[in-house]
């Protein structure tokens, strides 16, 4: 395990590297992954590559997530849009605290982004097990609690 | 071929402008802080996904279509990050949320 996730930190880096460099000679390419490799390597060194930074224990979960969230972030941003436009702006903010399942720091951290990055919703502070929520509307803030992006995102992390 | 993506792409910038738009007006018709925060979140998830398709079907593959992944990547990131950081920093100073009942005093105010 901990050889494979050196080697998947190196492709990720040299992928990185070659789409932004834009650089396909050959040795420019094997300097390029020769870097990668140091980098990896001094860091293991250092101790400051850990799960957390490269979490590629979630892949298989991401893959199902992400999906749901994009068509989540869209329907919740045409809403906001429609309350923007609307002539008497219908908002009923609300400060709430939504329970989170989630049991490592990466599915707490995932759990608070996605909140944020709905549109309608904004992670305001983490208390204990608890994420202090600030929603645009009550519809909003009931849609969360419902707490189907809780329990996704808790599926996610249990896959790993 | 060529002229069906051009249209499609000028149609997904357009509308990825569109949000951009709608989000900067919400910015200044929200009444207090967090809700403007929320307007400005339509910005940077709809807008800027839909106008990094456009950029997208422009460059077909190429490596800038790479860095239009990569930019777009980004911003899912690092967004929601700023946004909770700023948030929490009003949190913690104090920034009380606005409430209908309050008058349009306080909510030019915040």
């Amino acid at each position: 395990m901990h050889r494979f996730h050196s080697i998947s930190v190196i492709t990720s880096l040299f992928v990185f590297w070659l789409v932004l460099s834009g650089y396909f000679t050959p040795f420019l390419m094997s300097a390029g992954l020769v870097s990668c490799v140091l980098v990896v390597w001094f860091a293991h060194r250092m101790s400051v590559i850990d799960q957390e930074g490269h979490p590629l224990a979630l892949r298989g979960g991401v893959v199902s997530y992400w999906p749901w969230l994009i068509v989540e972030i869209v329907k919740s941003a045409w809403t906001v849009s429609r309350i923007i436009m609307h002539p008497r702006l219908p908002i009923s903010p609300t400060m709430m605290r939504v329970k989170m399942t989630q049991t490592s720091s990466v599915g707490q951290v995932m759990y608070a982004n996605s909140i944020t990055l709905t549109p309608g919703t904004i992670s305001v502070a983490i208390e204990g097990d608890e994420i202090l929520v600030h929603a645009l509307t009550q519809a909003g803030a009931e849609d969360l609690a419902g707490g189907e992006m809780d329990r996704r995102v808790s599926t996610c992390e249990d896959r790993a | 071929m060529s002229t069906v993506i051009d249209i499609l792409s000028m149609i997904l910038m357009s509308v990825g402008g569109v949000f951009c738009l709608i989000g900067a007006i919400g910015v200044l018709r929200m009444p207090g802080f967090y809700t403007r925060m929320h307007a400005a979140s339509v910005i940077d998830t709809l807008g800027a996904t839909l106008i990094i398709i456009g950029l997208l079907l422009q460059s077909g593959f190429t490596l800038a279509s790479g860095k239009l992944l990569i930019l777009w990547l980004l911003i899912f990131f690092c967004s929601p990050t700023a946004s909770h950081s700023l948030a929490n920093a009003a949190h913690r100073r104090g920034v009380i949320p606005w409430q209908p009942d309050q008058g349009a005093k306080s909510s030019s105010k915040n």
